[in-house]
């Protein structure tokens, strides 16, 4: 009886793979491509650039039902390391190689793939919209604590940070610090949880990624330069960083698929969107690695 | 003459039969060998687990003072940790960590015992239908819940209550002195009822109240099982990682109060091992604090099998 059922379930679960597998190739074959991809693709890191890369890669084994996609977070050093010791076919990264110790960049090849824009964000109490440049700098290193310094209320200024060597901290002190050492203080490991801690914290300030802005919290313009797309596709916005996808060596017929997937305008022009990433085709200007921005 | 031939000849196949049985291994003994040969070998696999990671941890953990060349006395009692710029002193996250856990047992142990005494003295019956089952499930609740209830309840109760960010180490024992609770609780219940029935019944014989055997009597011949029942409470809060570091606030600075921001050796591992490559100074320092922590949890069995034997002599006499 009970082995019965069990062969009866293992029956119906294998005849379900096999329709589901039908089906697939028959919506491949519809579409006219030559010969189906295969292959095992592992694309592990930066879990700012997870959600994307999971929904685009859902999106391209929809379509490529013989290539095994998985999709990991683990950090942009994970990615970057795995990558490099050729564990993983792809490493997800908030930053440039070259800007990881540890990490020979000129082994690896860049592939960028979106653009996240990032800005401070206050509690709500704290009472401001409007920062200059140097203000928030000096927040961040100490020297101003009280918001009433700059314009706010008279409530002490809590800083959470993001956990060192993470790329989105990277990105906010290139931008901000230009070198200067923050303020040992509060440290959070993602967005969520600076989301969160920000939006019921009084006086609390932190940075995020554009696509973590709710209404319970006051993303700050610096120097009268609102955090939208527009201006990071100009440069006018200063905190914004690429997400890259590093490969190393000469990527398999499957890898290089999917990177080429991600830059087509099937991706960039409607999921990268939708899902709060900037799209690297809409981009004005480009920077390198060492921060320099050039017009395109 | 023929009858001892045959005498002989019946010896001779009796013989032949206890060769037989005593040269050969019976079905039931051939079941022993297997049984001994799965049981060694689970073992063997056992150890060879436990031996590879102490050897994996240790011989990373010790890269940051062999390959990197930072002294031990530096990384003990440095307190500025900023693997990024090559400052790493530990001490700000030590001293996290015994906070957190010293705290932690101070406040569980009293409701701990309390729990336990009325458990096996004062209603076992009520104890063992309504209480045990409470415990357990205490224990079956991951411990992110804890940590996301310590984020949503306790944080902001102490900002309300201490003031400050409400993120610090008061935060973390409260958390930590719910996930601890059960682990003294049950074992505390354990070696209480492990006190022979006479004990108690000569006390009362002699007149005593109910509190004076129960303090006097039960909880003294009790002393080395409650300590050890701190202890692997200790042992648990220690090692805690989720749950702390989302409310104890992940500063690596030295603790200064119970109400502002500080870090364990736990929570400074979870934040901070995506972020680094494998083998760098930052990396090779996340490793050194793995390493404190495997010898810390080696202290701690250390010292309950050390209470274990003193408990036993004290018995013995």
């Amino acid at each position: 009886m009970n082995k019965g059922s069990k062969l009866a379930m293992g029956i119906a679960a294998l005849s379900i793979l096999l329709v589901g597998c039908g089906k697939a190739t028959s919506s491949t074959s519809s579409k006219g491509s030559s010969e189906a991809l295969s292959g095992k693709v592992t694309a592990v890191g930066s879990t700012a650039l997870q959600p994307l890369a999971a929904k685009a890669g859902a999106n391209f084994t929809a379509k490529n039902s013989k290539v095994n996609l998985t999709v990991q977070g683990g950090g942009s050093g994970t990615g970057l390391s795995q990558v490099q010791a050729g564990a993983v076919s792809i490493g997800d990264s908030d930053i440039f190689a070259e800007e990881k110790d540890g990490i020979k960049a000129d082994k690896l090849t860049d592939h960028k793939v979106a653009v996240v824009g990032m800005a401070p964000v206050v509690n709500k109490d704290a009472g401001i919209k409007n920062l200059k440049m140097a203000q928030v700098k000096k927040i961040f290193t100490g020297k101003i604590t009280n918001w009433k310094e700059v314009g706010g209320k008279d409530q002490k200024i809590v800083i959470i940070n993001r956990a060192q060597g993470s790329g989105t901290r990277a990105t906010f002190e290139n931008a901000v610090l230009k070198g200067a050492t923050a303020i040992k203080s509060q440290e959070q490991d993602s967005n969520g949880a600076v989301q969160k801690i920000v939006s019921t914290t009084p006086g609390a300030i932190s940075y995020l990624a554009f696509s973590y802005f709710t209404n319970k919290l006051q993303a700050v313009s610096i120097d009268n330069v609102t955090p939208t797309d527009n201006n990071v596709q100009t440069n006018k916005w200063k905190i914004w960083s690429y997400e890259h996808m590093y490969t190393k060596g000469t990527p398999d017929k499957a890898t290089a698929a999917f990177l080429k997937y991600m830059d087509s305008k099937a991706v960039q022009n409607s999921l990268v969107k939708d899902m709060g990433y900037i799209s690297i085709h809409d981009m004005k200007v480009t920077k390198d690695a060492k921060g320099v921005v050039t017009q395109n | 003459m023929e009858q001892t031939n045959s005498q002989l000849k019946n010896q001779d196949t009796q013989s032949h039969e206890w060769d037989t049985r005593l040269h050969h291994a019976t079905k039931a003994t051939h079941e022993d060998w297997i049984g001994r040969g799965i049981s060694y070998f689970c073992i063997g696999i056992i150890i060879l687990v436990v031996a590879s990671m102490l050897w994996f941890i240790t011989s990373k953990g010790i890269a940051t003072f062999t390959q990197n060349h930072v002294s031990l006395w530096k990384f003990l009692s440095g307190t500025n940790w900023a693997p990024d710029q090559g400052q790493i002193g530990a001490l700000p996250m030590i001293l996290g960590s015994f906070a957190v856990t010293f705290a932690a047992a101070i406040v569980a142990t009293p409701f701990a015992l309390g729990t336990a005494i009325f458990m096996t003295e004062i209603s076992p019956n009520r104890g063992r239908k309504f209480l045990q089952p409470v415990i357990e499930l205490l224990v079956g609740i991951p411990s992110v819940v804890y940590g996301f209830i310590g984020l949503a309840v306790i944080v902001p109760f102490m900002r309300h209550v201490v003031g400050g960010s409400g993120f610090g180490i008061i935060s973390a024992t409260f958390v930590l002195f719910v996930m601890v609770l059960p682990t003294i609780t049950s074992m505390t219940v354990d070696s209480l009822r492990a006190v022979p029935r006479f004990y108690k019944e000569a006390s009362l014989a002699l007149g005593a109240t109910r509190w004076q055997t129960v303090s006097r009597v039960i909880l003294r011949s009790a002393t080395s099982g409650i300590l050890t029942a701190i202890i692997f409470g200790m042992a648990r809060a220690f090692g805690e990682a989720l749950a702390v570091q989302m409310v104890i606030g992940n500063a690596a600075i030295m603790p200064k109060n119970l109400i502002s921001p500080a870090s364990t050796l736990t929570s400074q591992l979870t934040t901070g091992i995506g972020d680094t490559i494998d083998g760098t100074l930052p990396n090779n320092a996340l490793w050194s604090l793995a390493l404190i922590l495997l010898l810390m949890s080696l202290f701690f069995n250390a010292l309950v099998r050390f209470i274990a034997k003193r408990g036993q002599l004290k018995h013995e006499r």
